[in-house]
């Protein structure tokens, strides 16, 4: 039996995720000289507009990013961001909207002699299936302390890789159900001990 | 209340504990009137589950009747019978609209679900 050809379709995947180099190193890493790169997708069950807009304001983003302390919005472009790193540390840096388009993309960049050079971008796009929204993230970052600072992140949990993972678990939980999910013991009826 | 408590591998106890308050708005209050034991109540009893502590309340799968609705419930009313399973779901995904709630997308947290 012929196998049926499907015509090509925009995938849901960040390029970066592609095991074709070629294809791998187009887009946000191309003309970045980064170290390590992180891309990652999840679907929500919400409009993309409304989920462009919570994003959109950089405030919101440590409601769910565990490892960002505070955003300051500078102006509509521009934003101080404050990061825990291991060890107990923190950096901090500046960073500012390359692009932006309302519903669908936005795209921000560490400014030039930032303490780790970095850059992300968030892509909306409606799902085929009708779950809602394709929310793809591709985060690039230069690590403190090169390839050692790295290793010695992953294993505290913060490597990045690890933190996009979760961070973009806990955006869907909050955008979805107005909450995010942990495991602690609610204190519905405290102990006496 | 009076509730059945694990102490220990093989030891559980009925005992007085303090009585349950709504703590997120979506909660409620159900007085039990009977409850299942599940084979999963078998590994807590066998002291295979890692997290239990001494003092913990058993019992998963239940009825009774609704006591107290917290205010961001608008389903349940106080006096109603209900059956409660073991499900943790969250109500708003794209399963839990289709009512396949033990497919929820957000039951666990998002550090859990890498496992």
């Amino acid at each position: 039996m012929a196998r049926e050809t499907t015509p090509h379709a925009r995938g849901d995947a960040p390029p970066a995720t592609a095991k074709d180099p070629a294809v791998a190193s187009t887009g946000l890493a191309a003309d970045r000289d980064e170290d390590a790169l992180v891309a990652k997708t999840v679907t929500i069950n919400r409009p993309r507009q409304t989920l462009y807009a919570f994003w959109r304001d950089f405030r919101n983003l440590p409601l769910f990013m565990e490892n960002i302390e505070s955003v300051t919005v500078m102006d509509g472009h521009r934003s101080h961001w404050k990061v825990k790193a291991p060890a107990n540390t923190s950096v901090e840096w500046d960073s500012v909207i390359v692009e932006d388009i309302p519903g669908e993309v936005i795209e921000w960049r560490s400014v030039e002699k930032a303490s780790v050079n970095n850059s992300g971008r968030i892509e909306f796009q409606d799902s085929t299936n009708g779950r809602g929204t394709w929310v793809s993230a591709v985060i690039a970052y230069d690590p403190p302390a090169g390839k050692v600072g790295q290793v010695i992140a992953k294993m505290f949990g913060r490597e990045p890789k690890v933190q996009a993972r979760r961070d973009l678990r806990r955006f869907k939980q909050l955008m979805e159900t107005g909450e995010i999910a942990n495991s602690d013991p609610p204190n519905a009826a405290p102990r006496g001990d | 209340m009076r509730a059945l408590t694990w102490q220990g591998k093989h030891d559980v106890r009925v005992e007085t504990v303090p009585d349950p308050q709504i703590v997120n708005p979506r909660d409620a209050i159900i007085r039990i009137t009977s409850t299942a034991i599940c084979g999963s109540d078998l590994h807590l009893y066998d002291h295979v589950i890692p997290r239990m502590k001494s003092g913990d309340v058993l019992g998963h799968e239940f009825m009774g009747e609704v006591v107290e609705v917290g205010s961001g419930n608008s389903k349940l009313k106080v006096g109603q019978r209900v059956v409660v399973p073991f499900v943790i779901a969250c109500g708003d995904c794209f399963f839990c609209q289709k009512q396949l709630y033990s497919c929820c997308d957000n039951s666990n947290p998002a550090e859990k679900q890498d496992v």
